[in-house]
């Protein structure tokens, strides 16, 4: 798919060529794309969701089985963000500061959970994890529960939205170099010194724009998730999960609008801190 | 802090940057690493801060072995060739920072730090700068806070790589006389890396010329104007007109060529290569001459005259066209050297005559294969 703004600048140098017809064309062309793909899903989500007024919808929202989702969710993100943020820094400090051997092969495993789906990944952790898995037994034995429970919903998620942090800072590190780490090593800065002063402040927006990218996919993640959860109401269903079985429920009502709702509002404010971030970073 | 070291090597991969070196330098001199890129002066210089480390050799600082030391505990002022600012801290808090990153015990008071920042504001002579962002400033005010950031720590030992290697001529100049009078007033010993011989020469007290990780010559600029150690060198110098010549008893002569003028040397009778600057050849006019003149052009006041030679060999001069005799394209000349350095030809390798002047070297030519 294109998005709109590549029609637009497509457009626009096609101006220069063949005139206004063409140009207006491909204008309207991307706003009726946008409005019919885009925008029109969304509201109609919300139109859904208020059908029967601000009484139903909250109503809807607070069972306690949605509650318990949303509640679920906001605890995965929680801990797999963080996880995410020292993770994509771990790895961008390596690759982009050090040279040795499997570097470049690195550099390809940690964008893995971008080319694989993550139900494949559900699966692979079904079959180290579960009964019959690789691990299953020794699990057993220690009275340890990852799938069908939170650990195994942390671990798949953690999984899917790896790369994201990694894939922000890293190229930002290997463009500055060097030179401001080594001239805070030689005026005499420790380690961590060097990192808190020098390294971070010169990665954070880069590092908050992956940690929101990363929150948002987190929130969002369906397929994986749904294979190692067990998809139990009120104990194992995330907000994507929720949705979609009050959904199959045939519940046409207002309850998936209201609990996909949910959702979008996080999903449409992810949007903006990521405009908002993107905009303060090259002023950095 | 005089610095000694010995048998210093260091490869990246399989490439041996530095090839044995050996170094002295004494408390308080001001010595200057020169050579053309590649030479290794670059590597020699982060080694010496601490930034990388050899794989043989020795560096001790006044008897310490410093390579049992990390860069953080020497206590060097490192200046980078693109001063590597904290581009978020204030041009106060950059300076600072050396002595606010310190361990408690040993970190000055904050009343301390400021003052010792306003007292380096005052000597870089930037005490307006003093709550700018380093993006807000010049190339030659950038490097005044890199060095204010260096001295700060009151390094035993001051590095610099190229400082002046980004800045336009007129604040090179500037800054040079200024950072000889820091060196002085700071009593550390300096060691800089540039490329520039004039800076080299004008600023430091001895000149340490390297080439290919080795180190060529150690001198003050007259020493290693008039007496290179090597063909590198004296091409490096500017002796750009290579001679092939033969010593007998220990002097040099060549068939349309009148070196009498050049000192004896103990050298064993056979082929040599005479190293000249181009002004250090009169071209004297001589119906008998064996050089002929192809093409004179003239800026003024220096006549450039290229003459071909009796094996062919192409060379520009250059005379003072107050002194010169009247050059005529077709004339024929005696060349007289006023001043060169020989090197027998088994120092120099005779590879320098088939390709005396840079601008004759040969265009490799790729060959296809159909």
């Amino acid at each position: 798919m294109i998005s709109a703004e590549e029609q637009i600048a497509a457009s626009r140098h096609l101006a220069t060529k063949s005139g206004q017809g063409v140009q207006r064309f491909l204008i309207g062309l991307a706003v009726v794309l946008t409005a019919v793909m885009i925008v029109a899903p969304l509201a109609y989500i919300f139109r859904r969701a208020f059908a029967d007024g601000v009484g139903p919808y909250w109503a809807a929202i607070t069972t306690p089985d949605t509650l318990h989702a949303i509640w679920l969710t906001v605890i995965v993100t929680i801990v797999v963000v963080p996880v995410n943020v020292a993770f994509g820094i771990a790895v961008a400090w390596v690759v982009a500061r050090f040279r040795f051997p499997g570097r470049g092969l690195l550099m390809t495993l940690v964008e893995i959970p971008f080319s694989i789906s993550p139900i494949i990944a559900g699966i692979c952790y079904l079959l180290l994890y579960g009964r019959r898995g690789i691990l299953g037994p020794f699990l057993q034995e220690h009275n340890i529960t990852i799938l069908f429970a939170l650990p195994g919903i942390i671990l798949v998620t953690m999984f899917v939205t790896a790369p994201f942090v990694a894939r922000e800072v890293l190229p930002l590190m290997l463009a500055k170099g060097s030179e401001q780490e080594e001239a805070a090593v030689t005026l005499g800065a420790k380690g961590w010194q060097v990192f808190r002063y020098v390294t971070l402040p010169g990665i954070r927006w880069a590092l908050l724009y992956g940690a929101v990218l990363c929150s948002a996919r987190a929130v969002g993640e369906f397929g994986g998730v749904s294979v190692v959860s067990g998809r139990t109401r009120g104990q194992t269903n995330t907000l994507p999960l929720q949705v979609e079985q009050l959904f199959n429920d045939l519940n046409t009502g207002v309850a998936a609008f209201a609990a996909a709702s949910t959702l979008t509002v996080i999903a449409i404010i992810a949007l903006f801190a990521k405009a908002l971030l993107q905009a303060r970073a090259p002023h950095n | 802090m005089a610095i000694e070291i010995a048998g210093l090597r260091k490869s990246f991969a399989r490439n041996e940057v530095l090839k044995g070196i050996d170094l002295e330098v004494r408390d308080g001199e001001l010595i200057a690493l020169l050579g053309p890129s590649g030479s290794g002066k670059t590597t020699l210089l982060r080694i010496i801060a601490g930034l990388d480390w050899p794989d043989y050799g020795k560096l001790e600082v006044d008897g310490t072995d410093w390579l049992a030391i990390a860069a953080r505990d020497r206590r060097i002022g490192f200046v980078f060739q693109h001063y590597a600012l904290f581009p978020h801290m204030t041009v106060r808090k950059n300076i600072a920072f050396g002595l606010t990153v310190r361990p408690q015990k040993t970190r000055p008071d904050a009343a301390a730090i400021a003052a010792r920042v306003d007292e380096l504001l005052q000597f870089l002579q930037i005490p307006h700068l003093a709550d700018r962002l380093p993006g807000q400033l010049s190339g030659g005010q950038r490097q005044r806070v890199a060095l204010g950031r260096a001295l700060a720590i009151e390094p035993r030992v001051l590095l610099l790589d190229e400082p002046f290697g980004a800045l336009d001529a007129a604040v090179r100049r500037d800054l040079r006389a200024w950072l000889r009078s820091v060196h002085d007033a700071s009593g550390s010993t300096t060691i800089f890396v540039t490329h520039d011989q004039d800076e080299a020469f004008e600023l430091a007290d001895r000149v340490v010329i390297m080439g290919e990780g080795k180190i060529e010559q150690i001198g003050t600029a007259d020493q290693i104007h008039d007496h290179p150690a090597s063909p590198f060198v004296a091409r490096f110098m500017g002796a750009t007109i290579e001679l092939p010549v033969t010593v007998t008893a220990g002097r040099a002569s060549a068939p349309g060529i009148d070196a009498a003028r050049l000192e004896r040397r103990a050298f064993a009778d056979g082929p040599a290569t005479l190293f000249v600057r181009p002004g250090d050849l009169t071209p004297i006019a001589d119906p008998a001459g064996l050089w002929r003149v192809k093409h004179v052009s003239s800026t003024g006041a220096v006549l450039r005259p290229v003459l071909s030679g009796p094996g062919g060999q192409e060379i520009t001069v250059e005379v003072l066209r107050r002194a010169a005799d009247t050059l005529t394209p077709g004339q024929t000349v005696l060349l007289r050297v006023e001043a060169g350095t020989l090197f027998p030809d088994t120092l120099s390798g005779r590879s320098g005559h088939s390709q005396p002047v840079p601008e004759q070297k040969p265009v490799p030519v790729k060959e296809t294969q159909i």
